[in-house]
Parts: C-alpha cells; sequence; structure tokens
C-alpha cells in the first residue's frame, strides 16, 4: 500500500470519473492531432500542387546579348551568338542527383507563322505535358490530338477570324482548329498552339526547342539545387529559377501552416481549461477524503503527489487514446477535404508530441486543483469533527 | 507528568455577527492507559476538544502536550507526523475509502511510510483479525455493515500501533446491539493498555469509561471517575 495503490485503485474503480476526466483531454489532444495531421496532408497535397501548376525553372539559350544605350536612347540589343535549344540534350535533365524531383520538363519551339497575309506567334508544344504544367488554360472544344490540331489564344482566334472545327492554311498544310482557350490574360492569348513535331516542321527548326519550362517539386529541396544540378548538365544553356513563383508558394504554405498552428494553440488552451475545472471539480468532490488523509497524518506533499499522479495516468491514457483518435477522425475527415490522392501521414514525431502535449497540459492544469487540495483544513473537510 | 495535558484551552471562532467561544479555557491531565469519556450536549465544545487534541485545529489559547510534546509548537508538517505516528482516529460516520477494500482502508496509515509492502500488509491483516474481520478483508466498504466498517475503522486507527486513540462518536451510526460490540472491542482494546478518548452523547457507553468528562457551554462541568485516571479537570 503506498500512494500509487491509492491514486491506481481511486481510477480503477471510479470508472465512470476517470471517462469523465480522460474526456476532456482526450477531446483537446484529438482535435490538436486532428488538424496538425490534416495541416501535414493538405500541405504536402498544396505542395504538389503548386509544384505543378506552373514552372519555376525556366530553361533559355545561352545568348551574348549586347544592349546598346547612347545618350539615353536604347538602340535596342544586338544577339552576337544565339542559337536554340538541342532537343534531345534534354534528356540529360533526368540523370541529375534530384531528378525524383521533377514534375515535368516542357519544351517548346517558337517562332512567327503566316496565315494568308496575316502574321500570328506559334508555339509548338508535348501537349500532355504543356496541359498538365499549365493549369489553369482552359479549352474551349478539345485540346491537341493529332498532328494537324490546332488551338488558338482567344486573341489569337478573334484577330485571326479563328473559329472552333474551321480549317486553318499554314505553310501549305492545313491544320484543325480543336480549340481555343479562354483568355488568360497572358501572352498565351495571342498564340497558336501545335505539337512540338509539328511546329518544329513548319519552323524549320527541326529537332529544337526554344525554352524549357521545368515544374520542380520544391517541398524537400531548395529549387536552386535543382538550377544548379540542371546547369551543370546542361552548360550551354541558362537556367535561373521563377523566383517569384518559388516566393509566392513558399509564402502561402507558410501561411496555411501558421494559421493551423494558430488554431491549434486555441484549442490547447480551451482544452487545459476543460481540463482544470474538471480537476478542481474532481478535488472538490473529494474534499472529505483528503481530509482523511490528512487527519490519518498524510503531508501536504502526499496529498499533492497522490493528485499530480492520478493527473499524470489520466493525461497519459487521453494522450494515447486522443492520438490514434485525432488520426482516426483525419482519415475520415481527408477524403472530404483533399482534392487529390489524400495521403494521410503516420508520423511518430506527432504521436509523442501529442503525449507529451497531454502530460504538460494535463499536469499543469492539475497542479493548482492538487495544491487546493492539501491545503484544505482537516477539520473543515471532514466536517465532524 | 500525565499523557495528556491540556492547560487553559480556549477556543473562538469568529462569526460575522459575533464570537463563538466552543472551549473557555478548559484543563486536563489524562494518565497512559486510560479510557476517558466526554459528554455533553450539541454545542458544549466536545467535538472541538477532540479536534485540537487531534491537531487539526490550532486553539486559540492554552496548550496541548501529549507524551511530552507540544502539539502546537510542532509545525502544520510535523503535526501531520504526529498524527501518524501517536494518533489513531475513529470517526462517527466510518470515513473509510469507498474504492479501497477493508484490508487497503486498515493499510492507509501505513502508506505513506517507507516499510516493504508485504510487512504493511501482515500487520494490517493481524489487526484485521484482532476485530474479527479477516474474511471481509477483500471487501469494499459498501459491501459491509455498519457494524464490520466501524470494526474496519477501529483497525484503521490501530494499525500503526498509536499510544492514543481518538473516538468521535463512534457508536453514532449503529444499532443499539453493534454498538455494544463496538464499545465491548474498545474496552478490550482498553484492557490491553490502549489509553482512548471517546466522545459520546450516549449515556449507556459511561460503563465503560474509567472517568466521564461532562462538558457544558466549553467548560468542564463535571468529571465522574471510577478509577484515577484522570487529574486536576476545569
Amino acid at each position: 500500500m503506498n500512494l500509487r495503490t491509492i491514486a491506481f485503485n481511486n481510477l480503477r474503480r471510479r470508472k465512470s470519473r476517470l471517462a469523465f476526466l480522460v474526456a476532456g483531454l482526450l477531446l483537446g489532444v484529438a482535435t490538436v492531432v486532428t488538424l496538425l495531421s490534416l495541416t501535414e496532408a493538405l500541405t504536402m497535397e498544396a505542395e504538389h500542387k503548386l509544384d505543378n501548376f506552373g514552372a519555376n525553372i525556366l530553361i533559355t539559350p545561352r545568348t551574348e546579348e549586347l544592349s546598346l544605350t547612347y545618350g539615353g536612347i536604347t538602340l535596342g540589343g544586338v544577339s552576337v551568338d544565339a542559337h536554340e535549344i538541342v532537343q534531345s540534350d534534354l534528356e540529360r535533365i533526368s540523370t541529375i542527383r534530384n531528378s525524383r524531383n521533377i514534375a515535368a520538363v516542357a519544351p517548346k519551339v517558337l517562332g512567327g507563322v503566316k496565315l494568308g497575309e496575316a502574321r500570328a506567334l506559334l508555339m509548338g508544344v508535348d501537349p500532355e505535358v504543356e496541359f498538365h504544367v499549365k493549369r489553369w488554360w482552359t479549352v474551349n472544344g478539345a485540346p491537341l490530338k493529332g498532328e494537324h490540331d490546332l488551338v488558338a489564344g482567344s486573341a489569337a482566334a478573334h484577330r485571326l477570324g479563328l473559329s472552333l472545327g474551321a480549317p486553318v492554311e499554314i505553310g501549305g498544310e492545313t491544320f484543325t482548329l480543336t480549340g481555343i482557350l479562354q483568355e488568360t490574360g497572358s501572352q498565351d492569348d495571342e498564340l497558336l498552339i501545335a505539337a512540338l513535331p509539328t511546329a518544329q516542321r513548319l519552323l524549320n527548326k527541326p529537332g529544337q526547342v526554344s525554352l524549357v519550362e521545368v515544374a520542380a517539386l520544391c517541398g524537400d529541396c531548395p529549387v536552386e539545387d535543382m538550377v544548379n544540378q540542371i546547369s551543370e548538365v546542361l552548360p550551354e544553356v541558362k537556367v535561373a529559377a521563377i523566383q517569384q513563383v518559388v516566393r509566392t508558394r513558399m509564402h502561402a504554405l507558410e501561411q496555411f501552416r501558421a494559421f493551423s498552428l494558430g488554431v491549434a494553440g486555441v484549442v490547447v488552451l480551451v482544452g487545459a481549461l476543460v481540463v482544470f475545472v474538471t480537476m478542481m471539480g474532481a478535488v472538490n468532490e473529494r474534499t472529505r477524503e483528503i481530509g482523511i488523509f490528512r487527519a490519518l497524518g498524510f503531508r501536504r506533499g502526499h496529498v499533492i503527489r497522490l493528485i499530480m499522479m492520478e493527473a499524470s495516468w489520466v493525461s497519459l491514457l487521453a494522450g494515447v487514446l486522443g492520438y490514434f483518435g485525432g488520426m482516426g477522425a483525419t482519415r475520415l475527415i481527408l477524403p472530404l477535404l483533399a482534392e487529390e490522392h489524400p495521403h494521410l501521414v503516420w508520423n511518430p514525431l506527432l504521436a509523442v508530441g501529442a503525449i507529451a502535449l497531454a502530460l504538460v497540459v494535463g499536469m499543469a492544469a492539475s497542479y493548482y486543483p492538487a495544491l487546493h487540495a492539501s491545503r484544505l483544513d482537516p477539520t473543515e473537510a471532514l466536517r465532524a469533527l | 507528568m500525565a499523557f495528556i495535558e491540556i492547560s487553559s484551552l480556549t477556543k473562538r471562532y469568529q462569526g460575522d455577527a459575533d464570537c463563538v467561544e466552543a472551549l473557555r479555557g478548559v484543563d486536563i491531565n489524562v494518565e497512559e492507559g486510560s479510557f476517558l469519556g466526554v459528554m455533553g450536549p450539541s454545542g458544549s465544545g466536545k467535538s472541538t476538544l477532540l479536534a485540537i487534541l487531534g491537531g487539526l485545529c490550532h486553539p486559540t489559547a492554552g496548550s496541548v502536550k501529549v507524551d511530552g510534546i507540544d502539539l502546537y509548537a510542532l509545525s502544520g508538517e510535523k503535526r501531520a507526523d504526529f498524527r501518524r505516528e501517536y494518533l489513531g482516529f475513529v470517526f462517527q460516520s466510518f470515513n473509510l475509502i469507498p474504492y479501497l477494500s477493508a484490508l487497503e482502508n486498515v493499510m492507509l496509515p501505513l502508506a505513506v511510510k517507507a516499510m516493504p509492502t508485504a510487512e504493511k500488509r501482515e500487520r494490517a491483516a493481524q489487526v484485521l483479525a484482532r476485530v474479527g474481520l479477516s474474511a471481509r478483508a477483500a471487501h469494499l466498504p459498501n459491501q459491509l455493515s455498519g457494524g464490520e466498517q466501524e470494526r474496519v475503522a477501529i483497525a484503521r486507527a490501530l494499525v500503526n500501533n498509536p499510544p492514543l486513540i481518538l473516538a468521535d462518536e463512534p457508536t453514532g451510526s449503529l444499532d443499539t446491539a453493534t454498538a455494544g460490540e463496538i464499545m465491548e472491542l474498545l474496552q478490550q482494546l482498553h484492557r490491553e493498555g490502549q489509553t482512548i478518548l471517546m466522545v459520546t452523547h450516549n449515556s449507556e457507553n459511561r460503563a465503560y469509561f474509567d472517568c466521564t468528562l461532562m462538558l457544558r457551554d466549553g467548560r468542564v462541568e463535571s468529571s465522574d471517575c471510577r478509577r484515577p485516571s484522570l487529574a486536576a479537570a476545569s
């Protein structure tokens, strides 16, 4: 018989009280675990989506451009040495150390073409990759499928008087306009878009591309690393990170995380308050019992240790159950919030953190009630003497 | 030197409207091995006397010495130690812990002692046997009768071999027959040398006491001794 026996038997034989004590803290822990694990899963999805939403690395031909200015008058640039990128060289990108972080490589060839008397900018793309990277493109009609399909930007279609399904003559070849892009507000509105081999043929640039957009998954490696690695395997081109894109994405994700942590913090505070009020109630219910302990010769320290021991076991139980409850709730909620590939991550650090949180909150919230219990006047507590 | 020396004991309770004097300058000396009964009407101060003697209630004035120890010269925590080592309490409402078995309730005063659990268990079992409840050791209080619960309370009071038992109306909640059994048990303990101070308002219990102290309005009205165990009561 020792304090541990008393504490254990109190919890064991008063199961309804134990359940009540555990419930308050369990709810708080489960909520925090749900919030944090949902945040982690949704952040991963957001990172994945953002990394696939548009490019964040640009590969362009290395040109020695001379910008001529004199007396405030700019005379334009003179390209001393300009050439396109060799398409077959792009295979080297798959050999870099972080090749698994590359979501998409989207080569493009650009050049001017004549449609009757009018001129237009033709862009040749890999349709599957390009439409995947440019998710904001919405096509009225159908995207590119065959060698003789064309998609036009909204402004280009309007300017050239093109309509869906209409035949389009370019370079002696007849193409079908299968789709018209909805207005994007960018230079894409001015484009005619064809399959890469078709455009290379029309522009007389066989096996060449004008620029390459790369979508890199920046979640666990800085985009600067990717830029350096690609530069090493393609020394003849210029590789640059689109800093604005990268920084905007990271900022959005950081704000998302900060918001979640803020909400989790509030939930923890409320949980602590619930535990405090519950423990004070439990101590007040045990006033007579504590009076007996004191009358039998328990010191104030013994009473505090007894209450804190019970609080630690209750907190431990609430932490473990709260973690599994929270993960279970996440499993149920995640498919409702995630748009694609909801992926629940079992993070051992979160488990340890949840239990530690329950212990810290439970014991901190129980300390004042324990102190209060130890200071009870035994005669008042017993009311019989 | 008497075993218990109570000198000029006064206890005042300050209320909102007035001041209540529960004890007014009480002097009592009790010899070791006595069975002393404290009687009186409600409000006479007998429970207050017991509380002060038990180190649970600070007197307004006066001193209490048990076995030469000035009780209220000790710190609060030292008084708790004193209660554990010197006193055995028997309460009117038994005051057993509802989630501990009879044996565990008896072991309660030993819970904060540095002693092997097996030794604690053995000592408690012996005391439980002494009060005739070995067969009920594993039962919870709500599975025991009133008399059995009182016996467990007495066993709990004895487990630490305290020099002094303080009993506050131990038969107050019991029927006549069971009350008689409890008084017989206390008398048996007294015959074995135990010093017992008991508060009661049941005049039938007077037959068991060496001395009966009558309190009225916080003062000792009279003392009636069959054996010389009480000295200089006032």
